[in-house]
């Protein structure tokens, strides 16, 4: 409950001090918007509107990915900037506690540019929006969300210990479009992607999300995105300790 | 039992990469260092920038492992039980620094209380209570962005004291704040200090450790030069005397010569807008002025007085010698 409470109070306070800046809550829509709109473009052209609504969720979902990969790297050398990184590894609290909720919050401002991006698909360019499992697609967006969150948690705290880290969320960002079937079926990418897309809890949310809304059955896709979530979760508390032992010896928790 | 124990403490930093092509360096920023400190007690690590006071407190905050020696906070090591420690003590550190500036003050003193596990049903109190003592009622739904440094400063302190810490340490808590939020913030420490909490204080401003400290390490270049209260401290140079001479014309080129001088221990300049300020430190029954105005013929002179040291004539004597 303790635990609970952390979490949730960790979570609504970082979510709030991300989300005060409409400068970068603009920027967090307006950047998937755009690769969103070049796909759409693309899409259309082609013709299939089966195809086009299908890219349109695996478009809107990119913003999701986007958020947390680049800003789990980067958040905590923007902790580690404004001083509170120390702060943050003073309290008595496991600092795995204190990392997850700002991951996950990180998600949550992504799922927001998922609703705005289905809604641009839908009113500039006419893709229509009719789930037929709606309670059921929101079930698996919000769990994709959290797991997304999880693996922003494993790459968060590798820059605990390297300050150079950060730049590993640029460096995933688009790979994992493409190779979790985003945009472009896994069925349609060598054979040799499909492993490496069967680890990543994107490929399984994205698969979750597009079942709900077209009428497959989710629920396998929502367990394993959970799962394998969970798997790189687990990692990042078994690495926390050693990380942040790491750190400490290594003097990389403040900027100087 | 000494609330922090200290045993030739030592922490050593490298520099460049075992990628980069230039060699690696390695400088040691405490050198070894041993001191106590008792419970209730207010001591201060007094000494110039670089001198290692940072480097020795965030060892045992537990933000820094230890290259040598050991340390206990509250009889817990500082390597072998960094959460026991780290849930007794509180921290605070001086400047802009340390806050989520997008937040009001009391969502940052919520977060912290959080994760410094403060029972939920004893925040809003709590928080409520600091907030009067560091004079923030009324501004704590404001974002910290639009605080001044002063009420910045204040809201560290009420960070630190959130979870009531056993032990305090202040890394120069009042850098940067104007001299009367630097007063509130001395008196605030001195009250702190009378209900029990231990500090340790690290500063560089030689006032507020005469008046808040009962002992005082002076530290410089990893090591520390002595130890004692502030009047054992002054009482190294108590024998000599100091003089200071007001000079209009610049004094830069004539310092050699008044160092020359028999029984002229130091000698400092300080400058100001209009006028240099000759600070020479003399030994026991040494009578220099007469020899120092000498040397100064021919320069426009404005005060000559003699004083008797204070702890910044012993500091300065300390930290020369290093």
């Amino acid at each position: 409950m303790k635990i609970l409470r952390l979490v949730a109070v960790g979570w609504w306070l970082q979510l709030k001090n991300r989300s005060r800046s409409s400068f970068d809550g603009l920027l967090s829509i307006l950047y998937p918007l755009f690769f969103a709109t070049t796909i759409f473009f693309l899409y259309r052209q082609n013709g299939d509107e089966a195809a086009l609504v299908s890219a349109a969720v695996g478009a809107s979902l990119m913003g999701v990915w986007s958020a947390v990969s680049t800003s789990a790297s980067t958040t905590l050398q923007g902790e580690r900037r404004q001083g509170t990184l120390e702060l943050l590894v003073a309290a008595p609290t496991p600092f795995s506690l204190v990392i997850l909720p700002a991951t996950v919050s990180m998600a949550t401002i992504g799922l927001w540019s998922f609703i705005v991006t289905l809604l641009w698909g839908r009113f500039a360019f006419g893709i229509p929006i009719s789930f037929d499992q709606p309670l059921v697609f929101v079930i698996a967006a919000v769990v994709m969300t959290f797991s997304l969150g999880l693996v922003g948690f494993l790459q968060a705290m590798a820059s605990v210990r390297y300050r150079a880290a950060w730049a590993l969320g640029t460096l995933f960002e688009f790979p994992v479009w493409l190779v979790c079937g985003f945009l472009v079926p896994l069925s349609s990418l060598p054979d040799w992607v499909t492993p490496i897309a069967y680890l990543l809890p994107p490929t399984w949310g994205v698969s979750a999300v597009r079942a709900a809304a077209f009428g497959g059955s989710p629920w396998r896709d929502i367990a394993l995105c959970l799962a394998t979530g969970a798997i790189y979760a687990a990692i990042g508390v078994a690495l926390s300790r050693r990380l942040v032992d790491s750190a400490r010896g290594n003097a990389t928790l403040a900027l100087t | 039992m000494p609330v922090i124990e200290v045993d030739q403490l030592a922490r050593s930093y490298r520099s460049g990469s075992r990628f980069s092509r230039g060699a690696r360096t390695e400088v040691e920023a405490v050198r070894g260092i041993s001191f106590e400190v008792e419970p209730g007690e207010l001591f201060g690590l007094l000494g110039p920038n670089g001198a290692g006071k940072t480097t020795t407190i965030k060892m045992l905050i537990t933000l820094l492992l230890p290259t040598g020696g050991s340390a206990r906070v509250l009889g817990y090591d500082v390597v072998a039980d960094p959460r026991e420690v780290r849930r007794r003590i509180g921290y605070v550190f001086g400047g802009d620094k340390g806050l989520y500036e997008r937040l009001s003050g009391y969502d940052n003193l919520r977060y912290f209380a959080e994760l410094y596990g403060v029972p939920p049903r004893e925040q809003r109190q709590r928080i409520a209570e600091l907030l009067d003592l560091v004079g923030l009622t009324g501004k704590e739904g404001q974002r910290v962005e639009g605080y001044s440094r002063g009420m910045r400063q204040r809201l560290h302190i009420a960070r630190g004291l959130l979870h009531k810490p056993d032990v305090l340490f202040l890394d120069e808590p009042s850098i940067g704040i104007d001299p009367v939020g630097a007063r509130e913030l001395r008196e605030t420490v001195a009250a702190l200090v009378s209900t029990g909490t231990t500090v340790l204080l690290t500063t560089h401003y030689m006032f507020e450790d005469d008046e808040l400290c009962d002992r005082i390490a002076v530290i410089a270049g990893g090591a520390i030069l002595a130890e004692g209260t502030p009047e054992q401290l002054k009482s190294r140079v108590a024998d000599g005397h100091v003089v200071e001479i007001e000079v209009f014309d610049g004094v830069d080129d004539r310092i050699d010569a008044v160092r020359a001088i028999a029984g002229v221990t130091s000698v400092g300049v300080e400058s100001s807008d209009r006028s240099q300020l000759l600070v020479v430190r003399t030994a026991a029954a040494a009578q220099v002025t007469p020899a120092v105005l000498a040397a100064l013929e021919g320069r426009s002179l404005g005060r000559v007085a003699t004083r008797e040291p204070t702890l910044e004539d012993a500091y300065v004597e300390l930290v020369r010698d290093a």
